[in-house]
């Protein structure tokens, strides 16, 4: 809060002269957020590389939408139906 | 959706059609059965339902085998490469979709194939299918 007496009003205390004793509360507080912001990122400095818990699945045809199966699906299963002799 | 009420009229018709054949002394079922061998290697986990809307051999290998497996292939080949045509989607696209669905439609003790390409035996729950399956 000090920051926001403007220098000419301190009166015994010494007048800020560095530029971030003289910047305003706003960027001195969003200097201390991005600081804090960073704290996470400095602690989790070492890249750790697990295994993926799932099992590492073969995609069979990516290429193939997931919404043309989905309109397929009554067809193929009646085919199926109709076909019985060799499903 | 006309389409699907189009079908459904005409199994419906099919199936009145085999009721009246099989009433009339001619008992021709309305679709044909699994042959006894192919019905055998499937019940013995000799073959098994692959993702990709075909049959393969889940052990070790034999001529019969073979020729049953390729035999029923290419039966399958031929009327997913009619139903892609008829409903406009790759011979690919429709195949993987009956593979789901054949997947889905395996019975306990049956072999299918898993996501990650092992050979899964059938349990009384869901099998495991691939992420994009309905």
């Amino acid at each position: 809060m000090s920051a926001m007496i403007h220098p000419e009003l301190t009166d015994r205390a010494r007048a800020a002269r560095s530029l971030a004793m003289q910047g305003s509360s706003r960027t001195r507080g969003a200097k201390r957020m991005m600081a804090a912001m960073l704290v996470p990122f400095a602690l989790a400095g070492c890249i750790t590389v697990n295994a993926p818990e799932e099992p590492i699945v073969i995609e069979l045809n990516v290429n193939i939408r997931q919404e043309v199966i989905y309109r397929l699906a009554q067809d193929a299963g009646n085919t199926i139906e109709e076909n019985a002799d060799i499903f | 959706m006309g389409d699907v009420m189009t079908k459904r009229i005409f199994r419906a018709v099919l199936t009145g059609a085999a009721l009246a054949t099989a009433l009339g002394g001619l008992a021709t079922p309305a679709f044909a059965q699994r042959d006894p061998a192919y019905a055998a290697a499937r019940s013995s986990g000799q073959v098994g339902e692959k993702m990709d809307g075909y049959l393969g051999i889940v052990g070790a290998s034999t001529p019969d085998l073979q020729r049953l497996v390729n035999d029923i292939n290419i039966k399958r080949r031929a009327v997913y490469a009619e139903r892609a045509k008829a409903t406009n989607a790759t011979l690919e696209e429709y195949a993987l979709t009956a593979g789901c669905q054949a997947i889905l439609a395996t019975t306990a003790g049956e072999k299918y194939q898993a996501p990650d390409g092992s050979w899964q035996t059938r349990g009384a729950g869901a099998p495991l299918r691939d992420s994009r399956c309905p």
